[in-house]
């Protein structure tokens, strides 16, 4: 009766939750995406996208409104179904048989744009909500945090930086506090693959630079990619930068490379 | 076992020590359902301190709609569900109850016939529709109050749910869910006895209903009911499951992307809600002695949500402050100035919202009631 009803009110189309052992970067690459393209009402936000993502690395991804980065994030964690083109989680989790409570399980992580916290929920609870297990309504109705779980919650306030908050409302923090708590949910989960949407718009200078270093220790542990405007941040953290543009890769390459690129200062210019 | 059961004494001990609230209301309903009673049999009639078995059944009547309020408060209060037809749940509850009791009739019927109740035989029905099977048996009867508004909340619930259908187009859609019912039990080819419903029931379990007894144990499983849904509420919302649910109604996005079903979630909650409202309907109905097709009309699931409204989301106990108040006030108006009823309630509503926006409740703790404080360390 509850995986029937689990299963009845999941739109997968696979009926099973990805294993989460099973992820397999041997290639070293950690995530595919291969000759995507969405549509909406005849406008492609992605184009024949073409993108490769390697284990461990901070990939930062820059181009203008409308480039189609979001929508990127979109597919990558089940929001947006392509019209065409494949999505492969490592070798063998193909992201787009997955619903997106199941991506986020089998290990890929999303920071939204706009920070996106449980406000009614202490900055403890809220870190508590996103660890990682199964997460049906009848286990969680019996369960208990145990010290172990206590230790991890601890690990990762420490991480982010908000030990001194660990009671607090999260609605009361700051801005950029609301946006470690969410990152710090992300690690919770102990996500092989972070995806960042714009992890400073809004902060001060202090709150960036801090947010640098979170991101910058993050990678190795994880694959980061990073969707920024900021060219000044993006500078203090990437190591390799793509650029897309109406849909596709525009450039990719680090900084200076990109930043020297004649079609990217066109993009970029409006020439 | 009894390891199980001691670990959810300390939750329940747990949960209640966060919650005040709830504590007093626990504690009036424990004096209530003591005094009641003694007041109803000890004092001669004639005495000042007699309660009349109308008042009895008044109070045992307004117990129901706390249930109802709370089942509503909820999914509403907890995640953002905002349901304007559970007065369908409630009533199909009471319809099962009914059906139970109309086959208790038998013989004592106007038209004498030991099967088929009166409104069948007046319809020249010859035999009981198979619907009606099994309703002579009490279990069977329990069973189908929990059941019937559980499967329709299962349903329907699964196909908006999955469809993700929120917000104002979900309290829609159970509006029509409610006037499709009253239409089609209007009916009466539906057998449920067309816009009569059911009335004239004689005894429950072999006790009749009229006598003074009866109508204390009825009063009395009620209260215990209520108290029980209140408990049940409240451990399930302070859970971690209740914390997600909550999670879902401040952030649903955030909430699947961190893993969670949301949907599962919200149609295991609705159902339960179903549920509850189910038995509170059950009960409702012996004691008022009817039940027909205008308890499944829009505007009583939207009195509902106001009761809420008023006492204070989001607090279970506000939910049943909300029923009281509200339907306290009905009686009252409907008896002394009939005509301003719907006026006094629309204006109730509306100060409510507009100066007491966290209801009674809210208004009379003063802050932190939709917040439950994190007591671990």
């Amino acid at each position: 009766m509850r995986t029937a009803l689990d299963r009845l009110t999941s739109r997968s189309r696979s009926a099973k939750p990805a294993p989460r052992a099973a992820l397999d970067a041997s290639h070293g690459v950690i995530l595919y995406l291969e000759d995507i393209t969405v549509s909406f009402d005849g406008f492609r936000a992605l184009n024949a996208l073409t993108l490769y993502v390697e284990v461990g690395e901070l990939r930062c991804i820059i181009g203008p409104n409308g480039a189609g980065k979001t929508t990127m994030m979109d597919v990558i964690t089940g929001k947006t179904r392509p019209d065409t083109g494949s999505a492969w989680f490592g070798q063998t989790v193909d992201l787009l048989a997955l619903s997106e409570p199941q991506i986020a399980q089998s290990g890929i992580g999303r920071k939204f744009q706009k920070p996106t916290v449980f406000e009614n929920h202490s900055v403890f609870e809220n870190l508590e909500l996103a660890m990682a297990g199964p997460k049906t309504v009848w286990k969680w109705l019996a369960a208990q945090t145990t010290a172990e779980q206590v230790d991890h919650i601890d690990r990762v306030l420490q991480t982010i930086g908000l030990t001194e908050r660990r009671l607090d409302i999260a609605g009361a923090l700051s801005h950029g506090q609301k946006q470690w708590l969410e990152i710090g949910m992300l690690l919770m989960q102990d996500p092989q693959l972070l995806l960042v949407d714009e992890p400073v718009a809004g902060m001060t200078p202090q709150e960036v630079e801090r947010t640098a270093e979170l991101l910058v220790s993050l990678a190795g542990k994880h694959s980061v990619i990073v969707v920024e405007h900021d060219m000044e941040f993006v500078r203090s953290i990437a190591r390799t930068v793509t650029v897309l543009h109406e849909g596709s890769v525009l450039a990719q390459g680090s900084i200076d490379e990109v930043q020297a690129d004649a079609r990217v200062q066109q993009v970029y210019l409006g020439e | 076992m009894t390891k199980s059961s001691a670990q959810y004494g300390s939750r329940l001990t747990a949960a209640l020590q966060a919650d005040r609230g709830g504590r007093l209301f626990l504690g009036t309903l424990i004096v209530v359902s003591a005094i009641v009673p003694l007041l109803n049999l000890l004092p001669s009639p004639a005495s000042a301190l007699h309660l009349s078995n109308y008042t009895v059944t008044l109070i045992g009547k307004y117990m129901t709609y706390a249930m109802l309020a709370i089942a509503v408060d909820l999914i509403w209060g907890y995640c953002g569900i905002l349901s304007l037809g559970h007065g369908a749940f409630f009533a199909l509850g009471g319809y099962a109850m009914g059906m139970y009791l109309m086959r208790q009739i038998g013989t004592r019927g106007v038209y004498g016939n030991p099967i088929l109740p009166d409104f069948m035989v007046f319809l020249n029905w010859k035999e009981l529709p198979w619907f009606w099977e099994g309703f002579n048996a009490f279990p069977y009867a329990l069973l189908m109050i929990v059941l019937v508004p559980g499967m329709l909340a299962l349903v329907f619930g699964f196909l908006a749910f999955r469809s993700r259908v929120s917000g104002v187009y979900l309290s829609i859609i159970t509006q029509a869910l409610t006037y499709a019912l009253m239409l089609a039990f209007f009916r009466n080819d539906m057998g449920f006895g067309g816009n009569n419903g059911f009335t004239d029931f004689k005894d429950i379990l072999g006790f009749s209903l009229q006598s003074s007894a009866t109508r204390i144990t009825l009063f009395l499983v009620t209260a215990l009911s209520l108290g029980a849904c209140y408990v049940l509420c409240r451990l399930i919302i302070a859970s971690r499951a209740g914390r997600v649910i909550q999670a879902i109604r401040d952030a649903e996005n955030r909430a699947r992307f961190i893993g969670y079903r949301v949907e599962s979630y919200k149609l295991w909650l609705f159902v339960l809600s179903a549920v509850l409202s189910g038995i509170a309907g059950a009960l409702y109905v012996p004691q008022v002695g009817i039940i027909n097709p205008s308890e499944f009309s829009p505007a009583n699931s939207i009195e509902i949500v106001i009761w809420v409204a008023i006492g204070g989301r989001g607090t279970l106990y506000g939910a049943v402050v909300g029923a009281f108040l509200v339907n306290y006030a009905k009686t009252y108006f409907t008896d002394a100035l009939p005509s301003m009823w719907l006026y006094a309630l629309g204006t109730l509503f509306v100060v409510v919202t507009l100066f007491l926006p966290r209801g009674v409740v809210g208004a009379i703790s003063g802050r932190e009631f939709f917040r439950r404080r994190a007591l671990r360390t």
